[in-house]
């Protein structure tokens, strides 16, 4: 339920927020989120692979985060802004 | 022991909820830390320890601060909190929060109808167990996570390289206050430009 | 005699050739290959006409197989020469009246750099006569009769860049295709009930199988008809005739008075038993020559043109040849034929001649006392004119339309109706032509002669007056020398006629009847126009009337050609296409709406998976 509440949270702000930042922040919460879940769902059955489970996802989040700075670097040098909204050049 | 599990899971709520609505980056990033440590509590009162630790030093530690530091590179300024307040208006949180809400409904009843049983389980499952799992069925899981990082770094790696742009002059992934420390160093192609370099 | 392929040959050899290089010769060359082509095709005529006079072939027929030009099935057809007395004498024709033709025009056509596409549409033009002369099988025979038909169309049109010559082009070629699409039909059914198209094969199967009068005779009969009645411009198809004077006048004297039009002569001629197996439409053969030839002389007495006078005649006379065919006189139709040939194109390039030196002046009243000036023409149009009109004894005219007008009496089908039809078309013929003759050349004199005919001009000129003289001694009448030479040499293939009704007229009553009736034309003719006072033309109700063909233009533009123009118009947006636009244009717009969609937008996208994914929990929950 927690899980729930804080991956919706999340989702929510994705689709508001125009900065890239910041929607970057955001798929980090729905990432937590949904480990969250898994690490309740491995406490629930008392298995330890909703903790494997989790340490998976937070190993890709890590690597998510890592290149997703560097193309939001890259964003930032090719348009002034940090808009979500300015890469829309596959519009159409 | 599940009022603290309560107490903590509503400040991550609570917490979370700041997040997205800040103005400020980095503001928005310190309510982030705070969510984190919430669910780190949750974690060691589920039962998983390691997992909590884990969380606090590596999505708390590193990714976290990773975020600080591109935010500060970019520095982004009044002006940009200036474009917050415009671009955040109550009225665009109308259609995401009614589609959250929508979602939260449905998620509920479906979990309602099967019944979720205990949440908070008796026992802890400690960091040996998760280490033979590991080690045991999961091996596979870890080499491909392995494979995962190496090419998450590479990928950093080429995708934060500096551009060159077209007069040959470098153009620094840096904003105005490194850019003369570029032009003086590096290589140039006119002719022109060479006195600088002098 | 294997040397018959020759004579389409060489006039064909010359088309291509002059059409590839034609306009990079000299005009000597040009006109030397041109004419030249169709001097070789008639020796080469002569020369297997002699061999076959003298040596005849077993059954007085003889065939020349080439290749076969398909096989399918049970479906064959020959690429096959035909040669009997019948093509003999339309090959000897053709190739002469044709020479003599292409001589004269070497010197009547301008010279310009169209000199060597006249010669080429000239020569394909007498290649494909001979293939539909020759042709063995009906189709070879349609190939020529498609031919023909082309090359008129391209030497209607010839002088293209006037609008008024192409509609004529246009005008020619549709009406004519109407009778084609009636003969093609004639020829699907002809093979599908009796499964060939060799003509003599044709008509011995048609014989056996067919009853006299049945309706599938009947049907095969008619449609052959309709194709030579749309060829030969009889009624109701005869429409195109005065406007394809529009072309070149030694083309109007080649085609359009010799050869081309006489080709459903030659069709109905040579397919007789098919005609003979249905009387029905054997009468309506004699009946439509009968309409014809009075309905057009009576509209050759009220034009102005010179050529649309002899377009008019050659109509009518074609008229008398299709009564004949009507009656069953086989022989008089040919023999009609040949003399009519040479005294047409005689006459056409008489006025070919006149034209000329005028510089182009086509109106008959506007000329006048030419009479010293082109004495050549002068005597030609005489001579011409009165071989038209029957001069008793001397020309050959008068012999083959007396051959003809006799037999409308005396033949099993003959009818005093008949014979007073074609008196009274010998009455007018004798008036309109000497009315042209006393217009143009007696009288005073409103033009000025530009230029004198020059030696090639003249030469065609007098040898066709010669022949027009000399051609009827050939097949002369009991009476006036007895000597049947040319219906002996026909009767091998053209059943002879029986004469049936001998009662009050005679044959000399007959003869004696068309030399009154030839006198009368003359007499009134000379009382009305030799003394032109007014020098106009009478406009009245009654003429208009006639100079409009008896309004068969107007009849037709009405009925067919407007209705047809404004349902093309209606249908030019395509309904039928409509349909599948309409397809195209919804899926168009269905793309356009779904264009919105892609912004390129982050969110947006986002928020579409949220949604998406909603919508998918909804319909778990209600599956379960």
């Amino acid at each position: 339920m927690l899980a729930t509440v804080l991956f919706l949270l999340g989702l929510a702000g994705l689709l508001t927020r125009r900065n890239l930042i910041f929607t970057l922040m955001c798929v980090e919460i729905m990432l937590n989120a949904s480990g969250l879940a898994f690490v309740a769902a491995g406490a629930r059955w008392g298995q330890v692979d909703g903790q494997i489970m989790f340490l998976f996802i937070l190993t890709m989040a890590a690597a998510e985060v890592s290149v997703g700075l560097a193309l939001v670097l890259q964003f930032h040098l090719k348009h002034p802004t940090l808009d979500a909204d300015a890469a829309s050049e596959m519009k159409g | 022991m599940l009022a603290i599990f309560y107490i903590s899971s509503a400040v991550a709520v609570l917490a979370t909820l700041m997040t997205i609505t800040r103005r400020n980056a980095i503001h928005a990033l310190l309510y982030l830390i705070v969510s984190l440590l919430a669910i780190a509590i949750d974690f060691y009162l589920m039962g998983a320890p390691f997992v909590a630790a884990l969380e606090l030093i590596i999505y708390a530690g590193a990714i976290m601060v990773l975020f600080v530091f591109v935010v500060m590179m970019l520095n982004i300024g009044e002006q940009a909190s200036e474009t917050e307040r415009e671009w955040l208006r109550p009225r665009s949180w109308v259609g995401p929060g009614l589609l959250a809400v929508v979602l939260l409904v449905e998620v509920a009843s479906l979990l309602s109808l099967r019944g979720t049983g205990e949440r908070t389980g008796a026992d802890v499952i400690a960091s040996k167990q998760v280490g033979i799992a590991l080690f045991g069925p999961y091996v596979i899981g870890v080499e491909l996570s392995s494979l995962l990082l190496t090419a998450g770094l590479v990928g950093a790696y080429h995708l934060g390289r500096k551009v060159a742009s077209k007069e040959g002059e470098i153009r620094d992934i840096d904003t105005a206050g490194s850019r003369a420390v570029a032009r003086d160093s590096t290589v140039s192609a006119g002719p022109g430009r060479t006195s600088h370099a002098a | 005699m294997n040397l018959l392929w020759l004579a389409p040959a060489f006039p064909f050899v010359s088309a291509a050739l002059l059409a590839v290089f034609g306009t990079r010769l000299s005009r000597r060359l040009v006109a030397m290959i041109g004419s030249g082509s169709i001097g070789f095709s008639f020796l080469a005529a002569a020369f297997v006409s002699a061999r076959f006079l003298m040596q005849p072939p077993p059954g007085n027929a003889y065939v020349l197989p080439l290749w076969t030009w398909m096989a399918a099935a049970n479906f064959r057809i020959d690429a096959a020469f035909y040669l009997d007395p019948v093509s003999l004498l339309m090959l000897l024709v053709v190739t002469f009246v044709g020479f003599l033709i292409h001589v004269y025009s070497t010197e009547y056509m301008p010279y310009d750099r169209d000199y060597a596409r006249f010669f080429a549409y000239m020569n394909l033009f007498v290649a494909s006569m001979l293939v539909l002369i020759l042709g063995s099988n009906l189709l070879v025979l349609y190939l020529g009769w498609e031919g023909v038909g082309l090359c008129s169309y391209l030497l209607i049109g010839f002088w293209y860049r006037d609008p008024a010559n192409v509609r004529a082009a246009n005008k020619a070629f549709l009406v004519t295709r109407i009778g084609d699409t009636a003969f093609a039909i004639g020829l699907f059914l002809l093979f599908t009930k009796l499964g060939t198209l060799d003509i003599q094969q044709l008509m011995q199967l048609a014989q056996t199988h067919w009853a006299v009068g049945s309706s599938v005779a009947i049907a095969a009969a008619a449609l052959l008809l309709g194709g030579a009645v749309g060829k030969s411009a009889q009624l109701p198809l005869q429409t195109w005739l005065p406007d394809a004077m529009a072309g070149p006048t030694p083309t109007s004297a080649l085609i359009h008075a010799a050869t081309m039009v006489t080709a459903g002569v030659y069709l109905i001629a040579r397919t007789h038993v098919l005609f003979s197996l249905a009387p029905q439409v054997q009468l309506a053969v004699a009946v439509i020559g009968a309409a014809t030839l009075l309905i057009s002389a009576l509209s050759a007495l009220a034009q102005t043109d010179i050529k649309r006078v002899l377009a008019y005649s050659t109509i009518s006379q074609i008229g008398y040849m299709f009564l004949a065919l009507g009656l069953g006189a086989w022989s008089a139709a040919m023999f009609h034929f040949m003399t009519h040939a040479f005294f047409k194109a005689l006459l056409f390039l008489a006025a070919g001649s006149v034209i000329h030196a005028l510089h182009h002046e086509q109106n008959m009243f506007r000329m006048g006392g030419l009479r010293r000036e082109l004495p050549v023409a002068f005597w030609s149009f005489v001579i011409g004119g009165s071989a038209l009109a029957g001069l008793p004894l001397l020309t050959s005219g008068f012999y083959s339309k007396d051959l003809i007008l006799w037999q409308s009496w005396a033949g099993p089908n003959g009818n005093f109706l008949f014979w007073v039809c074609g008196m009274a078309g010998a009455l007018l013929t004798a008036l309109y032509i000497y009315r042209l003759i006393f217009l143009v050349f007696y009288g005073p004199s409103h033009a000025h002669v530009a230029a004198r005919p020059g030696r090639a001009m003249n030469f065609s000129l007098l040898v066709l007056c010669v022949f027009s003289l000399i051609g009827g001694f050939v097949d002369t009448p009991p009476n006036f020398g007895g000597v049947p030479a040319l219906s002996n040499f026909l009767n091998s293939t053209l059943p002879e006629l029986k004469e049936v009704h001998i009662g009050p007229i005679t044959e000399l009553f007959t003869a004696i009847c068309a030399s009154l009736v030839f006198a009368t034309g003359l007499i009134f003719a000379y009382a009305l126009y030799y003394r032109r006072h007014a020098g106009q033309p009478v406009r009245s109700m009654a003429a208009q009337f006639l100079f409009s063909g008896w309004g068969f233009d107007w009849l037709y533009s009405r009925a067919f050609v407007r209705p047809y123009v404004r349902l093309s118009h209606l249908l030019r947006g395509d309904a039928v296409d409509a349909l599948y636009r309409w397809l195209t244009d919804v899926i168009q717009a269905c793309h356009r709406g779904l264009r919105v969609t892609e912004t390129g937008h982050v969110r947006w996208y986002a928020s579409g998976l949220a949604i998406g994914s909603a919508l998918f929990i909804v319909f778990i929950w209600l599956a379960r």
